[in-house]
Formats: structure tokens, C-alpha cells, sequence
């Protein structure tokens, strides 16, 4: 191989719930700086193959890497540390903390400062003033105060992003992050994805094909666990396969 | 205002032994305050970290007995207590170990047996633990020269100890680690994503109880010169986790509250009605309906929800509204 190594990379990956394939050795490559979507019918596998190369799940066979370093064995928490971030499908966030603090943990998350007994959190003005910054660069900051659970979701949407993106992740992994929100909030958001600095690598899983695919450079189509799809937006478009599977054609 | 709130607080709680009218009393509140140690310390696992504990008399009866053990191998006081205090951290350290294997129930289950294993040592082991008969302390140590025999000593021996319990709670729970800890209880995996390491954190948070649970177990068997198998049983932990649950979980005050709720009973309500653990019963009854979350949050909200109606209506939406920021 030639040429600078990917930022992601995922080599017949697999992974099995007893009986059932849901990742039937997939790869997937992703070149540093790429947008790459993932697309697919429920049950393709999509959010499965997200755990397994953030190490929620250990795949049964295959490799993953991260910029030619395998972190395949890696524990999901060092993987955080090594730049990836990610989002969930179901917004997975602390309800009962502050938007302020729920940035702060973010930032704390890759901050040695974490495991500071004695220090007062609040009086961390560095840490503080990056969390006020980054809710300020969403315009969230008037509710930084305001506990999560009395925002709405497209505001919580924000938020998770923001959290992800405060973490100054090498890749950025979003899994359907226009599902369930109204017309407005997906522009809020839409805005949001497509600010996201050009040096972060971004796979985005998504059902909504109008709002990905202007949003992707290269698209991967996975179905029953396998890749059945892969290239540039409009080679996939034009697929006859992504027509078949995807469109229900 | 909240400075002179504290201190007015501190200089009664410090002057207890002139008001409190005799030697019965102060003993009570010593005993208060040791109970509260035990709870403050439950309370960083139950509370803060989520990981419910019926095992932790065990780590209290530790403590209690290898202070006994090593005071009557001939060691001094200060040995004996750095002893116990060592030995207590190590037990700590092997049962986090175990039961961190899980959480919810299967941490539960797991800290039920090893709570049931130090029990059936201190009943069985009699060579180690002189079985059903217990072992005595004769003497209380002399910190500075000041012996701890009478029971004002004593009581403010244990307050010092107390406070200093109280305040490394709240700077804990202040902290960026606190914060850690709160956050493996309310969403591990999403902790985990975030570059915690949500084991290494729930294991430090048992140690900590564990440490705290030590220290009362040193005020237990100064207190009562004696510890038997009564004092590790089942029946123990579960009261201590009650202190906990009453006074309000995850709450700085409502472990101290729960403390001096379930002591109380104990010892006055017992020389008033015979059956008191069925006042005590109904009484939890009564939080359990009334004030699920505990008696410390569960006044707080009645006490909000009071003052918003003693005022205006107008205000009392402009004051909710301002009500997020506010500590």
C-alpha cells in the first residue's frame, strides 16, 4: 500500500448475536478528512458495526484501525483518547446536569483533571470557559444553565454533537443524527454537520437521503451485514443495487 | 448568612455536652455521628456511583475487629488503628474487586455473600474472632494527651472526625472526580465513549466507602469497647443502607439525617414504646410514600414548593424561571 494510511479502516469485520450475522466481514475505508456516509435498510447492521469500532462491542473476527494503528483489542474508553467520538441513535446524555456541565464531562472525559478529588469543577475557569465556548459556537450558551431535561431534543441533538466535537475527535461517527427531529431542528443540526472543521474524518449512519447526501463524498449501502454498495455519492446514487435495496425499487 | 448559619451550627453541635443534659445524651450523639460516618460512606457508592452495597458491615466489623485484635496482641492504639485502617482498605480493595464483576442486582447479590462470609468469620472463626463471645477493648486512645474515656471526650473526638468525613464529602462531591462518579451511575456507556474508565472509577469510589466505613468501624469499637458478630451481620448493612435511603441518596446531609433518624429510634423512641422497630417501620413507610427521594431532598421540595406559594403569583413564575441557575 502507498500513499498516507486512512483515518478509519475496518477489515472483514464480523460480529454475531448467537445465531444471527449482523456484521458479515465488512470493509470499509475512510481517508483522512473524508465525509462518508452509511446507509441501509433497518437491521443492515449500521449502528452494530458503529460499536464495534468504538469497542462497545468486540468484534468475532477482523481488525480494525485508526490512522494504521490496529486498536481492534483497544478498550472503548482509550479509544476516546486516541480521537474517536461519536454520537448515538438515541440521544445518550445526562439529563440531570447542566448543557454546561454535560460539555464540561466531555472535556473532562480527555482531560487528566478527571481524576481530581480535592479541586472545585466549577472553579476550573479553563475548563469552564472552553465548555461556555463551545456551547457559544452552537448557539446554546443562554442554556447553559438549564438542566438537559428541560431543552428540547433538537436542542439535546446540539448538544451531543457539541460534546463530541469539544473532544477534538481525529473521527467523528454520527448515527442518525436527523432522526426524530421537526423541520427546523434538522436545519439546526444540518448547519451544525455541515460546520464540522474539514480535518475531522465524519462517517454519519442516516435514513434521511435528503439531507445526507449532500452532506456525503462517499457512501457505503450495507444490507443483512454486508457491504453491498461502496463508492462516490453519485456512482452509488446510480446504483442499481442502492435503487433496489434503498429506494425500494 | 450561610457562614454564620455554619458556624452558629458548629458552635451547638461543639457545645453539646453542656446542653445536651447528661451523659445518656452525649453517648446518643456520638452514636449519631459514627452511624453518620458509616452512612456518608455507603452513601459515595450507593449515592454517587449507583452501586447499591449490603455487605458493607463487613468492611465496618473489619475495621472493629482488627483494632480489637491488634490492641490485644499487645500493639498500642496508633498501631491499631493504621493497622485496622490498612486492613480495612485491602478487604475493600478484594470485595470491589469481586463485586464489580457487576452492577444492579448481580452487585448487590455479590456484596450480600461477602458480607455473609465476613459474618460466618467472625461467628465461626473462633480462633481468630473468639466466635459469639466478641472481643473487648479495655481502653480508648489519648490523641494529644487528651483521653477519650469520657463519654464529652469522646463525643468530640468523634465530631472532629465526623466533620473532617463531612467536608472531604463535599469537596468530593464538588470535584471533577465526584462528577466522574455521578456520571458512571447515571450513563456508563456514554462515559465510557467519553474516555472514562467507568471500572477504575467505581473501584476507586468503593475504596473511598470502604476507607470511610474503616473509620467508623474505629469509632464503632471505641464507642462500645466490645464488637461481636452482631455488628457484621446482614442486619447491619441493611440498616446502614435504610440511613442512607431515608435521609435522601447521592445527598450530602441526607445520610447524616438518615443517621441520626434510625439512632434516635433506637435509643429514645425504644425507652417509650416497646415495639419500636414497628415505629421505625412506619416511618419508612411514611418516606417511602411521602418522600421517595429521601427526607433531606423531599423537605427541600416541600419547602420550594411553600415559599412559591407564599408569594405573589407573578413573582413565583419570574423566580422558577431564575430557579435553574441557581445552587
Amino acid at each position: 500500500m502507498t500513499g498516507p494510511a486512512p483515518a478509519l479502516a475496518v477489515q472483514r469485520l464480523t460480529k454475531s448475536f448467537g445465531g444471527l450475522l449482523v456484521t458479515a466481514s465488512v470493509d470499509l475505508t475512510v481517508a483522512a478528512g473524508e465525509r462518508h456516509l452509511i446507509i441501509g435498510p433497518n437491521g443492515a447492521g449500521k449502528t452494530t458495526l458503529f460499536n464495534l469500532i468504538t469497542g462497545e462491542l468486540r468484534p468475532d473476527g477482523g481488525a480494525v484501525t485508526l490512522f494504521g494503528r490496529d486498536i481492534t483489542r483497544t478498550p472503548g474508553w482509550r479509544r476516546a483518547h486516541l480521537g474517536i467520538s461519536r454520537t448515538y441513535q438515541i440521544i445518550t446524555l445526562f439529563p440531570r446536569e447542566t448543557l454546561l456541565r454535560n460539555v464540561e464531562l466531555s472535556l473532562l472525559g480527555r482531560s487528566r483533571a478527571r481524576w481530581n478529588p480535592v479541586a472545585r469543577l466549577d472553579r476550573q475557569a479553563a475548563l469552564v470557559g472552553r465548555a461556555r465556548e463551545a456551547l457559544a459556537r452552537v448557539g446554546l450558551e443562554h442554556l447553559a444553565e438549564r438542566p438537559l431535561s428541560q431543552t428540547s431534543y433538537g436542542e439535546r441533538r446540539r448538544v451531543e454533537i457539541t460534546m463530541a466535537l469539544a473532544q477534538d475527535p481525529k473521527v467523528l461517527l454520527l448515527d442518525e443524527p436527523f432522526a426524530g427531529l421537526s423541520i427546523e431542528e434538522r436545519r439546526d443540526v444540518l448547519r451544525l454537520v455541515t460546520g464540522i472543521p474539514r480535518d475531522v474524518t465524519t462517517v454519519m449512519i442516516e435514513h434521511d437521503m435528503d439531507v445526507a447526501l449532500d452532506f456525503a463524498e462517499r457512501i457505503t449501502v450495507l444490507h443483512f451485514g454486508q457491504v453491498v454498495v461502496e463508492g462516490t455519492r453519485s456512482e452509488v446514487v446510480a446504483h442499481p443495487r442502492t435503487r433496489e435495496i434503498y429506494l425500494g425499487e | 448568612m450561610k457562614r454564620l448559619a455554619l458556624a452558629a451550627a458548629l458552635l451547638v453541635l461543639a457545645a453539646l455536652p453542656v446542653w445536651a443534659g447528661g451523659t445518656f445524651y452525649i453517648n446518643i450523639a456520638s452514636q449519631i455521628l459514627l452511624y453518620a460516618v458509616f452512612a456518608l460512606g455507603i452513601n459515595i457508592l450507593v449515592g454517587y456511583a449507583g452501586l447499591v452495597s449490603l455487605g458493607h458491615a463487613g468492611l465496618l466489623g473489619i475495621a472493629a475487629y482488627g483494632t480489637g485484635q491488634i490492641l490485644n496482641a499487645g500493639h498500642g492504639h496508633a498501631a491499631a488503628i493504621a493497622g485496622a485502617l490498612a486492613l480495612t482498605l485491602g478487604a475493600a480493595a478484594l470485595f470491589g474487586v469481586l463485586s464489580l464483576r457487576g452492577t444492579g442486582i448481580g452487585f448487590v447479590m455479590i456484596t450480600v455473600a461477602i458480607g455473609q462470609i465476613v459474618w460466618g468469620v467472625a461467628y465461626r472463626w473462633i480462633s481468630i474472632t473468639n466466635g459469639d463471645n466478641g472481643v473487648a477493648v479495655t481502653t480508648r486512645p489519648s490523641p494529644l494527651g487528651l483521653s477519650l474515656a469520657s463519654p464529652s471526650h469522646f463525643y468530640w473526638a468523634t465530631l472532629v472526625v465526623f466533620l473532617t468525613a463531612l467536608g472531604s464529602m463535599a469537596m468530593l462531591a464538588a470535584s471533577p472526580f465526584g462528577a466522574s462518579i455521578r456520571g458512571t451511575r447515571d450513563q456508563p456507556r456514554r462515559m465510557a465513549a467519553l474516555g472514562y474508565h467507568v471500572w477504575r472509577i467505581r473501584f476507586l469510589a468503593f475504596l473511598l466507602s470502604g476507607f470511610w466505613s474503616g473509620v467508623a468501624g474505629l469509632l464503632f469499637v471505641y464507642y462500645n469497647q466490645f464488637v461481636s458478630p452482631q455488628a457484621v451481620a446482614l442486619a447491619a448493612s441493611a440498616e446502614a443502607l435504610l440511613m442512607v435511603i431515608a435521609g435522601g441518596s447521592g445527598t450530602l446531609l441526607g445520610p447524616v439525617v438518615g443517621a441520626a433518624l434510625v439512632v434516635i429510634m433506637k435509643n429514645v423512641a425504644s425507652a417509650y414504646v416497646e415495639r419500636w422497630n414497628f415505629v421505625l417501620g412506619a416511618i419508612f413507610v411514611a418516606i417511602v410514600l411521602f418522600m421517595p427521594e429521601g427526607l433531606v431532598p423531599g423537605a427541600a421540595r416541600l419547602w420550594r414548593r411553600a415559599t412559591a406559594r407564599a408569594a405573589p403569583r407573578v413573582v413565583a413564575g419570574v423566580a422558577t424561571q431564575g430557579e435553574g441557575p441557581a445552587r
